[in-house]
């Protein structure tokens, strides 16, 4: 009951904001926190205080539409808990990050924000595949507007790319459900969605490798990887930020989630065979888009492509498919949440306070805005991989569990690692460091972060040395999860293995 | 060797209210033109109808004489269409209250179409079929060119009144045509005695292959189906806002559910030619429509072009019907032509809330800013757009899940994926509409701002509309276990 309670929290906490614009201007933003912190406190109760033993931590399940097998089946385990966590905690820095920021339709802002954060909730515990596709969708449109009211210059056009690409390639996922959907009602003689019914469909080997790629091609276009990638880079640069903290902190987890709970589970023979093009794809992602994002000169798109690079260790990690792989993509998706959001949040403030993102027109920043450089610096350092802090938890995990299974792709992919210490340490420098003219600017606009920006930088800092420093507290929430998922395809996998 | 006896006149009570309020409406317009008791009575008239034929629903299964059959499937069709009818009807007060001409006929009009709609819906042979396709058309022409004394817009009115008769006479030609052949090869006009009595006997396989898509082409002009879309736009566009609904809506709905009954009651799918040929058509009409929808900038012809895309995917699950087991792809033709007819009735039902009889706010650019200006309007026409476009929490969504679900259990692999791309082009403009009414208005305050429907009659309408739309969105449940029932009575 508790996982309604968390979706429909949000829903109501968006209309409320909504109807209290009439009132007061300011109101909205203050319902949303507030929403989004109930949440967030609702989340952290259900944390087990003692190792998970049962398959889940709580389920919900109701019938929604008999006609197919369609339930309202909500589960959620340690993995999900930690991806709805990580939602609520950034949708409560999002939050903060548009406070000042959006000043037009604050009501409408706020029930959209709210909306996608329901949303996206719904895709991390939905356990019907119906269920999942509908929150899949639902998450889109919102987002959508957030892009096309509140973005930049060129609006219109990456709002209208993002949902395109999401919402076609959604419909290949679709065709790929209703195929699994009639084969279990081939097979059993009743239609069913629910993911544990769909996981003892069997198919024949050459349906199994469309419908498989149907997932996979839905899931890597969100993620994104190569060659699905293009619409990320102007949904970023052109989305506010809070848009963009959603969208590179959150959205594209989900993509990544999908791979773990439902691409490989469901065909783990096609999966098989399929990995070595996947991982071969993640690590083309790693090394094109970190080659790619120097070519940038728009901070926000820059920061974009780094995140498409990072994905790639995840695609990586899930493909390998043995619990060192898998625990590194979980940290990767949970760090690359909090770093990306960070460095998103840096440029939108830039952005804010000198209306350009042009990397060209700073220079020299590290005088003028002292504190604000030191906090790029975290971050940027963090999503180099700095032993200590969380992405190199996940991304040390990620290759070490790859080059297990695929030596080439991930000596190929650790190459990525050096691309990023040097893309990450030349943004730096272009801004922060030498010479400082203000002339493309309004100097005066140019002020340091304020407390309430510091406060919520802090926790996110916070959170990454917490996952560098100790991870066992993550790992110990997901690998029971992982453990079963592997465990669940074992069969398959060494059978297959034994052919070979 | 007919006699209808007074037992059979229980279940035609649907259509006999409906007549009845035609003869009423046309003796009080003798007596003393009114246009509100016009309005009310046909209004009235219209709601009876189709409350009553909801009451007769459970078990009801009458072969009225051979030409009507009247079970759940077609009552709840007759319901449909008169509550669909008694909406337009309330859209046409306002539109219409200015017209400086006489106006109440058009509730006459209005009338004798939705007669010639029930008699289609419940048809089970080719006369009563011809009979109702000529009444909604004969009916839908005066329609069209209703404003035609009225300046500046009667230009066009005649013009997609005169090209609605003249195709449409061509196409009832070619339809009775095929007619002629099939009674030729089988001795019959009966659809339940054609079954499976096509390909074997007569003059043979090719002779019911001609006979059929004869037949098929006069129904895909009525439907707008490519090649035979062209009128379509530029009647849309040339007709008052209600005729421009009606024709949409109910005059597409009722057309296409006989042709479900035609082709299941006749198996004509398993002829190869024939299902080859639907095939086709639904790729043509799926692909064009979408495609040259993107050109547009007037919304009823974006909504034209995007309704033979429709009716496109609507080909999908009749395709599917050949070999599927049990009633899946009727129900998808169901639920599809109700989520249709909620979606475009609210679409067009926006726009209508602007229009009048002496200006129509049909182009994009007009509607520039309108989520600021009148949000409540600009939210039900976005969740029209977006449920036209097949997104979650809106009944279009759950149109499309079926047809996505006939389609794979035939496993017409092609066709979804034709149905994929399609959609996916449609996204493109209906969010570019959606996107028009969320830019800021300040920029053009003189076109458009001002004009804001007060009529509290259209917007409970459109309110109604937008409930069920949602509603059916998120808690199909109700809608599905009815269709389903109904559903296996077509067979």
């Amino acid at each position: 009951m508790i996982l309604i309670w968390l979706i429909s929290i949000l829903f109501i906490g968006g209309i409320l904001a909504w109807a209290s614009e009439r009132y007061n201007q300011n109101y909205p933003r203050n319902i949303a926190l507030l929403t989004v912190l109930l949440d967030l406190l609702l989340m952290l109760s259900i944390l087990p205080s003692e190792p998970i033993t049962s398959e889940w931590i709580t389920v919900f399940q109701i019938d929604w539409i008999p006609r197919f097998g369609i339930s309202l089946y909500f589960a959620l385990d340690g993995l999900s808990l930690l991806l709805i966590i990580l939602t609520a905690f950034l949708g409560a820095i999002s939050i903060g990050s548009a406070w000042n920021e959006i000043k037009t339709q604050t009501g409408f802002f706020y029930f959209n924000l709210l909306w996608t954060l329901a949303g996206v909730i719904g895709v991390f515990t939905a356990l019907d595949l119906f269920l999942f596709f509908f929150f899949w969708e639902v998450m889109l449109i919102p987002m959508y507007f957030i892009i096309a009211i509140w973005g930049h210059e060129n609006k219109n056009y990456a709002a209208m790319k993002f949902f395109i690409f999401t919402q076609v390639t959604g419909m290949l996922m679709l065709v790929s459900i209703l195929v699994l959907a009639y084969s279990h009602y081939a097979q059993f003689g009743s239609y069913s969605f629910k993911y544990e019914d769909l996981l003892s469909v069997s198919l024949a080997s050459s349906l199994q490798f469309w419908v498989m790629l149907g997932f996979f091609i839905s899931f890597t276009t969100k993620l994104p990887s190569v060659p699905f990638h293009s619409w990320l880079p102007d949904a970023h640069s052109q989305a506010p930020t809070a848009g963009s903290v959603i969208l590179a902190g959150i959205l594209l987890k989900t993509g990544a989630y999908g791979l773990i709970r439902f691409a490989v589970p469901l065909f783990p023979e096609a999966s098989l065979t399929f990995a070595p093009i996947a991982m071969g794809l993640a690590a083309l992602s790693i090394l094109y888009c970190a080659k790619v994002a120097f070519a940038q000169s728009d901070i926000k798109r820059l920061i974009a492509y780094t995140s498409v690079s990072h994905m790639g260790f995840v695609t990586l990690g899930v493909y390998a498919w043995n619990e060192q792989a898998l625990q590194g993509a979980v940290m990767t998706m949970l760090a690359h949440g909090l770093s990306a959001a960070a460095l998103f949040m840096l440029a939108g403030g830039l952005q804010h306070r000198i209306h350009t993102r042009n990397m060209g027109d700073m220079g020299g920043l590290w005088t003028q805005v002292p504190r604000m450089a030191v906090v790029a610096v975290f971050f940027s350092v963090a999503a180099l991989g700095m032993p200590g802090l969380g992405n190199f938890v996940g991304e040390f995990l990620a290759l070490l569990g790859a080059f297990q299974t695929n030596i080439p792709a991930t000596v190929i992919a650790a190459f990525g690692l050096i691309l990023a210490s040097v893309y990450s340490l030349w943004v730096i420098q272009k801004v922060f460091h030498g010479e400082y003219s203000g002339e493309h600017f309004d100097e005066a606009k140019l002020t340091d972060l304020s407390r309430r920006e510091m406060f919520y930088f802090g926790a996110m800092m916070l959170g990454l040395v917490w996952m560098g420093m100790y991870p066992q507290s993550f790992l110990d929430l997901s690998q029971p999860v992982l453990a079963q998922l592997l465990s669940s395809s074992q069969g398959v996998v060494s059978n297959l293995a034994g052919i070979q | 060797m007919m006699t209808i006896t007074f037992a059979d006149l229980i279940p035609l009570q649907p259509l006999l209210i409906a007549t009845l309020t035609v003869v009423l409406v046309m003796s009080a317009v003798a007596v003393k033109r009114n246009y509100v008791i016009a309005y009310s009575i046909t209004l009235l008239g219209l709601i009876l109808a189709g409350l009553a034929s909801f009451y007769l629903m459970p078990n009801a299964n009458y072969q009225v004489t051979p030409l009507l059959i009247i079970n759940a499937y077609s009552l709840f069709f007759t319901g449909l269409v008169c509550l669909t009818a008694a909406g337009i009807c309330v859209f046409c007060f306002p539109y219409f209250l200015d017209l400086q001409d006489d106006k109440e006929e058009y509730f006459l009009l209005l009338g004798l179409a939705t007669i010639g709609s029930i008699v289609l819906v419940s048809s089970n042979h080719f006369v009563s079929m011809i009979i109702g396709i000529e009444t909604i058309s004969m009916s839908l022409y005066g329609m069209v060119a209703y404003p035609v004394q009225n300046g500046r817009y009667a230009a066009h009115a005649l013009e997609a009144a005169v090209k609605y008769l003249v195709l449409s006479a061509a196409a009832s030609g070619f339809m009775l045509f095929g007619m002629a052949l099939i009674y030729a090869q089988t001795g019959t006009l009966e659809f339940t005695s054609l079954t499976h009595s096509l390909s074997n006997d007569g003059i043979g396989e090719s002779f019911s292959i001609t006979a059929f898509i004869l037949l098929f082409s006069g129904l895909a002009f009525k439907l707008s189906l490519a090649p035979f879309h062209i009128w379509t736009p530029d009647v849309y566009e040339g007709s008052p806002l209600p005729s421009t609904i009606y024709l949409a809506t109910i005059g597409k709905a009722v057309i296409f559910i006989v042709l479900l009954r035609v082709v299941v009651s006749t198996d004509a799918l398993s002829l190869q030619s024939v299902s080859n040929a639907i095939a086709l058509i639904a790729v043509v009409s799926i692909i064009l429509g979408n495609l040259l929808a993107l050109l547009q900038k007037n919304i009823k012809r974006i909504l034209s072009f995007s309704s033979i895309a429709h009716m496109g995917y609507l080909l999908i699950a009749l395709i599917a019907s050949l070999d599927s087991e049990g009633t899946i792809s009727i129900e998808t033709i169901t639920i599809y032509l109700v989520a249709y007819i909620i979606m475009s009735v609210g679409a067009f039902g926006v726009a209508s809330a602007y229009s009048s009889s002496d200006k129509e706010l049909d182009n994009v650019e007009d509607y520039k800013g309108l989520f600021w200006r009148d949000p409540w309007l600009a939210c039900i026409f976005t969740g029209m757009l977006l449920s036209l476009a097949g997104i979650p929490l809106t009944v279009g969504f759950i149109g499309k899940f079926y047809v996505f679900f006939a389609g794979v259990e035939s496993e017409l692999w092609g066709l979804l994926l034709v149905l994929v791309i399609g959609s996916g082009i449609g996204l493109y403009y209906y969010l570019r509409i959606v996107y028009t009414m969320l830019l800021s208005s300040n920029d053009n305050e003189n076109s458009s701002s001002g004009i804001i429907s007060k009529n509290f009659a259209t917007h409970a309408v459109l309110a109604l509309t937008f409930l069920l739309l949602l509603l059916f969105g998120v808690y199909p449940a109700p809608l599905t276990l009815l269709v389903e029932s109904i559903s296996s009575s077509i067979l």
